[in-house]
């Protein structure tokens, strides 16, 4: 890779973050399944069938688990194709490259040998294919959980889960910010970039980044002072006050209902299997 | 080192938020008394600020890239108990965003990195400072290394403890699939060689920056030295916090251990088993002749606290005989 690549590497990652969220949120608005739900029941449920696939063993299982998103994909308007794209793109970047190498260095019985001495066990593939199905099927729930939630009520449904006020606001808060900053530092890089005739020596690319970051701390120091200003103008005294307005209807309670009997009855399965 | 869903077994995530929590009551005590002052929004725009320091990548040698976390300079800016509310909102944002650490191992992922790595790091600084007066910028940077390079070695532990608690019974590892064996070297190495130095390198030329502009900060504070003793303490308590699954499981040592592996050592990757047998010689099998697994991680983790604090006497040294 060419010396020059951090730069478009930041502008990359970073229009990609900002991208992101916009089609974040077109979705959530969009009148699916999962959009008409209660943020809270959601948060809780999501939950709760996170931590019962983290709990399974049986492999048949963690793969039924991989469909439940999928078909809830499809009832909340989301393409799954879309859907499998955003899931797939970790998977194999992460976990598959991790779980590769189990497939020889768990001991066990040796399954298909393909060189002389290497050979794929039967523990290995196990252990691979549990790894990158449970990651799967976690993240798969975690994004749909994301795609369906508009942003404020997700952080603020955070509050059944006894977060403290003070840390949903400054998770809002910080929420809110982010954006600003990422286009402050497309900002940066662009007019720089703009100016920028040729290869710059290593020394001058590190004080441009040392001094864009110390900027932006600078900024970040500068804005708070404002918001906090505008804060103390608009009536703030340290109690954080949220005009929340989520009710529980009956389709809510269902929906909870068979989110539990499915995470309960998964695990008792498990353990019946295993 | 953002540790994804599925790695960690459920009872792991459990002990790791179980961990987390009383420095969250504390972080959330000392910014609640802050509460009324301008804590909050200091604390969301500085959380915004780490997030986005996480998008600068940052040229290395030999022509790639990495990126900073940024712990030890969040905790240098906005003291130790607002970098851990702060990072913490980071991590629960790139969770719920960039699928960047899973949701069950967020416990795990804050414990490492937004709880000891900022506050190791910010100890540290304030005890190098006492040594190294006047040089704040390479205190710092050297503080960072350390924290960074901590926060891993815990991430490594965490990862490399799965396949000896958690396994069915014919061996298979049901969590992270590399023992100990694997897992240290495969973390430490590009943490110790290349992230480590990101951070360091972040830190110093912010810090350099901010210095030398004389920006008015204001939220920096001036931190005052640091008794020996106290970072002595915290290494400790980090270093017995390792095996804590281990205690909390209360699962007997595995049945395939380092010992099983070794036999199929010839089947590992070149690469995986160069590594593997550097790390081979030090400490066999992490446990020590004559005592319990449990004292055997504990002994283990002091080892390496040790081999840390040592090379970073080494690197002081030289850099004090520089100056």
């Amino acid at each position: 890779m060419k010396a020059e690549g951090f730069w478009e590497k930041t502008v990359h990652h970073v229009t990609e973050a900002l991208e992101r969220a916009l089609v974040a949120e077109g979705l959530a608005s969009r009148r699916g399944l999962l959009q008409s739900l209660d943020p809270r029941a959601k948060v809780l449920t999501v939950l709760l069938l996170m931590v019962s696939v983290a709990l399974l063993h049986s492999l048949p299982l963690l793969v039924a688990f991989a469909f439940l998103p999928l078909v809830l994909s499809l009832l909340s308007r989301i393409s799954p194709v879309f859907f499998l794209k955003r899931v797939g793109l970790f998977i194999p970047l992460f976990t598959g490259l991790i779980a590769l190498p189990a497939l020889f260095t768990t001991p066990g019985r040796p399954l298909f040998s393909l060189w002389e001495g290497l050979a794929i066990t039967e523990q290995g593939l196990r252990a691979a294919s549990t790894l990158v199905l449970r990651s799967w099927d976690t993240l798969s729930l975690a994004v749909l959980l994301v795609l369906t939630t508009r942003w404020d009520h997700l952080l603020r449904a955070l509050r059944v889960l006894m977060v403290p006020r003070a840390f949903v606001l400054v998770l809002q808060m910080t929420h809110r910010y982010i954006y600003i900053f990422l286009r402050s530092i497309n900002a940066m890089f662009l007019a720089r970039k703009s100016r920028t005739v040729g290869p710059r020596p290593a020394g001058e690319n590190r004080r441009f980044l040392a001094s864009s970051m110390a900027t932006l701390l600078a900024r970040s120091h500068h804005m708070s002072q404002e918001v906090y200003l505008a804060m103390q103008s608009r009536g703030f005294r340290g109690d954080v006050m949220t005009m929340e307005d989520f009710v529980l209807r009956r389709r809510d309670a269902l929906w909870a209902g068979l989110a539990g009997f499915l995470a309960v009855a998964a695990i008792i399965a498990d353990r019946l299997l295993t | 080192m953002h540790i994804p869903d599925g790695y960690l077994s459920p009872a792991t995530c459990a002990v790791l938020y179980g961990a987390a929590l009383p420095f969250w009551a504390v972080a959330a005590k000392k910014v609640g008394k802050l509460m009324r002052a301008r804590m909050v929004p200091l604390i969301a725009l500085f959380s915004a600020f780490a997030f986005a320091l996480q998008m600068f990548n940052v040229p290395l040698p030999g022509g790639t890239t990495g990126h900073a976390v940024g712990g030890t300079l969040l905790a240098l800016v906005l003291g130790p108990w607002g970098a851990v509310v702060g990072l913490s909102v980071v991590f629960l944002l790139q969770a719920l965003f960039f699928g960047d650490g899973g949701i069950t191992a967020y416990g795990a992922n804050v414990f490492n990195m937004a709880i000891v790595l900022p506050l190791v790091g910010y100890g540290l600084y304030r005890y190098l400072i006492t040594i190294l007066p006047g040089k704040q910028v390479i205190a710092a940077a050297i503080a960072s290394y350390f924290a960074m390079n901590l926060a891993a070695l815990l991430v490594a532990l965490e990862l490399g403890l799965q396949p000896l608690l958690f396994h069915a019974a014919d061996g298979t590892p049901l969590y992270a699939p590399y023992a100990l064996k694997l897992a240290l070297p495969a973390v430490m190495v590009p943490h110790l060689l290349v992230a480590g130095l990101v951070e360091a390198l972040v830190t110093g030329m912010v810090l350099a920056f901010l210095l030398r502009a004389k920006m008015p900060l204001g939220v920096m504070p001036q931190p005052r030295p640091l008794k020996l003793r106290w970072l002595w303490a915290g290494l400790g308590l980090v270093a017995l916090l390792t095996p804590i699954g281990l205690m909390a499981s209360g699962t007997a040592w595995g049945e395939w251990g380092a010992e099983d592996l070794q036999e199929m050592l010839g089947f590992v990757p070149q690469g995986l088993e160069r590594l593997g047998s550097i790390w081979r010689a030090p400490i066999p099998d992490y446990s020590f002749p004559g005592i319990g697994p449990v004292a055997g991680y504990i002994a283990s983790a002091i080892v390496a606290v040790g081999a840390f604090a040592l090379i970073s006497f080494l690197v002081l040294r030289l850099s004090r005989r520089k100056g």
